[in-house]
């Protein structure tokens, strides 16, 4: 057998837990082997205990046929196993060299000989094909690149097989296009590759094989040309899934928000929203496409208070609420599910129960002169939790040790149990997987059922296209067009959200 | 569960000891006998009723300051200025209690009140600074405690005594000051300034833990843009949080001002009971329960310190020294907690 890595039946226990059980994962040499599951399925975990900074209770690592045991990460950056983070560890105001030097410095009486390490990585560099220049500074390059340099950190430590968690999270669609190219030309030299993702459409495009997990337990190998992407999800989820969301047509109503003219500038005093005009109906789900950085983020601070207006009107339900502070647009009937979660949607160090109230703590039950009545706040709380499916140990919990979809369940469940007329939802799946997302969607639809506007903005044309009712196109900070999803495509779309007029797109699709 | 709370008790004790057996390494070192330097420091601070009443006067400021950082440090504020507040709020309490007639039911709470106004007075200008122009809190604390100490020694000399090094001692309608206390602890200058101190602990327990205006504060501490998101007013958190640091700051004032001396005198420097106040916190873990414990150790060894050069030789210096080692030794309980953790690993 010519497996580099094998992990035999492992079990790794936390109290409490069984985060791993009965996974085996055997990886050959030179081959793409992706390893499968939902968020909080237990692959950091495992990959954890591959990298030594957990124990297994149970079970064998072998990595070239010989068992061992690797008790802390420098052991197995020894046997050539190396890690590419999903958050990157790197020093910004370093140079890429300086990074990936950085605790194996190589010198010579005590100085740091620079120019013969940048030497060895620009070589490094060149052969994989990586395109990284040793010598630019860390905070003058692109996500994508910094990724290189941490993909080129493990080379340089001599890395055999490299693990990739969540590789392509952080990627725009043509760096994901690259990085694929990378990865090919690392294992056309010998090099062997895990690759963690929830995202199936990458497997089936990369990997040779797959292993499932699902709740801490491995279910299956398969060879990746012989399945199908609706196999490896009811495999991950353990049910079947539909990718097709299913919805009946919208019966739009009265309009909600009314958007005149807005103009807002962001934090720099760039004007980044110009004269936008938008209106949402109740009853319907408006999509906003847009290539990031078009003004959307500005036009939700604007509309939630986050940002103050310059010109224009924001009017809820006829009622100007332009420049309200987030406290009355809230109050006013307005429910946002930000698009970052953890700088806005949650105080991570507070327990799940807390976070329920972030809006409402002030309220009756919650509180009675000004005295926080715990009991109700935890009540109210395992009822969210219960209702949209949170899963957590227990209310008392704190929100950072939620994993990324259970932490997105909680917010949309205070939000939308507040019943606001405008629900926001920014980003809603951002870095989920398939049920987290299948789960969500149907909560947007179902709102909009109820008869609440729901204004979704997203980076994810998919997702435009699947829930919307109506898609509004923002281009520098103006809404350019306005679409129908049935009578509209991809291609039209993309190049409405690139900037050419609506006669053009049409032209060209 | 069970062993994680032994565990808890443990990591204190251990390093409290590892502290101790630290300190007597350097009496060692030097020719000293440190069985009879910590008897002298035991005895200095709880060996007959006169050290003990000492100690408890001594640990009822260092409460106050505690607290004062520590309510400060839990909305993410770094409030080294309780020294400043200290000096006002003292200042404050000896100038009512030396120039305003009342009987004494509205006399001691008037000071005593405007001794936590003038200290939340100087809480609020770096709290005012930082939230609206984000100037940054420590920077402003620490020109504070100068202006404070300075303003304080020229009023002093100048406006409540004509040229003279300390004020006129206040009236006895505005001490804190107990006879019965006095004659139980043999002539301490123990006063009754710590219950005051124990129910200003359980009124910032009862803040940070059970009001909305400590959800709010916490909230800002932790997460400044989720906090704005939610609809809170950061900066009124702020500067609420830094009123309210400089009010317990201030009482400290009072209790020195009202009890221990019963007047103000010129101060050539910081007494550092504000100072002190920042490792009470820090060591209370910024908890009202943490902060009174911490308050407890300080205050035992500063008052029982002062006994071992009379008692076992050991000079002021090294005792000095000796003192820091233990709080060391406390404060870093979490090398314990690792070493302890470490050990439990190797054992499997």
């Amino acid at each position: 057998m010519d497996y580099v890595v094998e992990m035999l039946d492992i079990r790794k226990e936390f109290p409490g837990v069984v985060a791993n059980d009965n996974i085996t994962l055997q990886l050959k040499k030179g081959e793409i082997h992706a390893l499968l599951g939902e968020n909080g399925a237990g692959k950091s975990t495992l990959m954890n205990v591959l990298f030594g900074l957990y124990q297994p209770e149970k079970g064998e690592i072998r990595v070239n046929g010989k068992p061992v045991k690797i008790t802390d990460p420098n052991i197995a950056n020894e046997l050539g196993i190396g890690m590419v983070h999903q958050h990157f560890m790197l020093v910004e105001p370093f140079t890429v060299t300086q990074n990936i030097i950085l605790g194996s410095e190589p010198t010579r009486y005590g100085k740091i000989n620079i120019r013969k390490a940048e030497r060895e990585v620009q070589e490094l560099s060149d052969r994989y094909g990586l395109r990284v220049d040793a010598t630019a500074k860390i905070s003058d390059i692109s996500v994508g690149m910094q990724q290189r340099v941490e993909i080129l950190k493990t080379l340089y430590r001599g890395a055999e097989v490299l693990i990739f968690d969540e590789p392509t999270a952080v990627l725009t669609p043509q760096e994901i296009v690259e990085l694929m190219d990378i990865m090919r030309s690392l294992t056309a030299e010998g090099k062997s590759i895990i690759l963690i993702t929830h995202k199936l459409k990458e497997i089936m495009q990369i990997a040779e094989r797959c292993t499932v997990i699902r709740k801490g337990e491995g279910i299956d190998t398969l060879d990746v040309a012989e399945t199908s992407v609706t196999e490896l999800a009811s495999l991950m989820v353990g049910r079947n899934v539909s990718f097709k969301v299913e919805k009946e047509p919208a019966v739009p109503k009265e309009t909600v928000l009314k958007i005149e003219n807005l103009n807002v500038k962001d934090k720099r005093k760039v004007e980044m929203v110009k004269g936008m005009n938008l209106e949402v109906r109740a009853g319907e789900i408006l999509g906003v496409a847009g290539v990031d950085g078009n003004g959307q983020s500005e036009l939700i601070e604007a509309i939630t208070g986050l940002q103050k207006s310059d010109a224009g009107k924001i009017l809820l339900n006829d009622k100007d609420i332009t420049n309200f502070s987030p406290r009355k647009v809230t109050e006013s009937g307005v429910g946002h599910i930000p698009q970052d979660r953890h700088k806005y949607g949650l105080v991570l160090d507070y327990s799940v129960g807390e976070n329920m109230v972030l809006q409402t703590y002030y309220k009756k039950p919650y509180s009675k002169y000004k005295t926080l009545n715990y009991n109700e706040i935890y009540k109210k709380a395992a009822e969210l939790i219960e209702e949209y499916d949170v899963r957590t140990p227990s209310v008392y919990t704190s929100a950072s040790s939620l994993s990324g979809g259970n932490q997105q369940k909680a917010i949309i469940g205070r939000e939308v149990d507040r019943s606001p007329d405008l629900l926001i939802a920014a980003q809603p799946t951002r870095g989920l997987d398939v049920g987290a997302i299948e789960f969500i969607h149907n909560k947007l639809i179902e709102e909009r059922d109820k008869g609440r506007a729901v204004l979704l903005i997203s980076f994810e044309l998919d997702e435009v296209l699947d829930l919307s009712d109506r898609i509004a196109v923002m281009f520098d900070g103006q809404n350019v067009a306005e679409v129908k999803p049935e009578e509209t495509d991809e291609n039209e779309l993309g190049l409405l959200m690139a900037g050419s007029t609506k006669e053009k797109a049409g032209d060209q699709g | 569960m069970n062993t994680n709370r032994l565990f808890n008790i443990l990591v204190p004790l251990i390093s409290a000891l590892i502290g101790l057996i630290a300190g007597a390494l350097i009496m060692l070192g030097f020719g000293y006998n440190p069985i009879k330097g910590y008897a002298a420091l035991w005895n200095g601070a709880f060996g007959d009723i006169y050290y003990f009443g000492e100690t408890v006067r001594q640990v009822t400021p260092y409460i106050f300051t505690g607290l004062a950082v520590a309510f400060a440090f839990r909305s993410g504020l770094l409030n080294i200025g309780a020294e400043g507040q200290v000096i006002v709020g003292w200042l404050a309490a000896v100038w009512i209690g030396t120039t305003v007639e009342a009987p004494m039911i509205i006399h001691l709470p008037l000071a005593i009140i405007v001794a936590g106004l003038a200290g939340a007075i100087w809480g609020f200008i770096p709290g005012l600074l930082k939230a609206t122009r984000g100037v940054h809190e420590v920077i402003v604390t620490i020109m504070l405690n100068y202006t404070a100490l300075y303003s304080a020694n020229a009023i002093v000399r100048n406006v409540l005594s004509d040229n003279e090094d300390k004020t006129p001692d206040v009236a006895g309608t505005a001490s804190l000051a107990s006879e019965w206390f006095q004659n139980m602890t043999y002539f301490s200058r123990m006063h009754y300034g710590i219950f005051i101190a124990l129910f200003a602990a359980v009124i910032m327990w009862f803040i940070i833990e059970r009001t909305t205006l400590g959800y709010e504060l916490k909230s800002v501490g932790y997460n400044e843009h989720a906090s704005k998101y939610a609809g809170m007013s950061v900066k009124r958190n702020i500067i609420l949080s830094m009123v309210i640091a400089g009010a317990f700051a201030g009482l400290a004032g009072a209790m020195e001002g009202l009890g221990t001396f019963g007047y103000m005198s010129v101060q050539s420097g910081f007494n550092n009971l504000g100072f002190d106040g920042i490792a009470v916190a820090l060591l209370g873990a910024n908890t009202a329960i943490g902060v009174v414990l911490a308050a407890i150790l300080f205050g035992s060894l500063k008052v029982g310190g002062l006994n071992m050069p009379t008692e076992a030789g050991v000079p002021t210096e090294l005792v000095d020294i000796i003192i820091a080692l233990i709080i060391f030794f406390v404060a870093s309980g979490y090398i314990i907690r690792w070493a302890i953790l470490r050990f439990k690993k190797e054992e499997k």
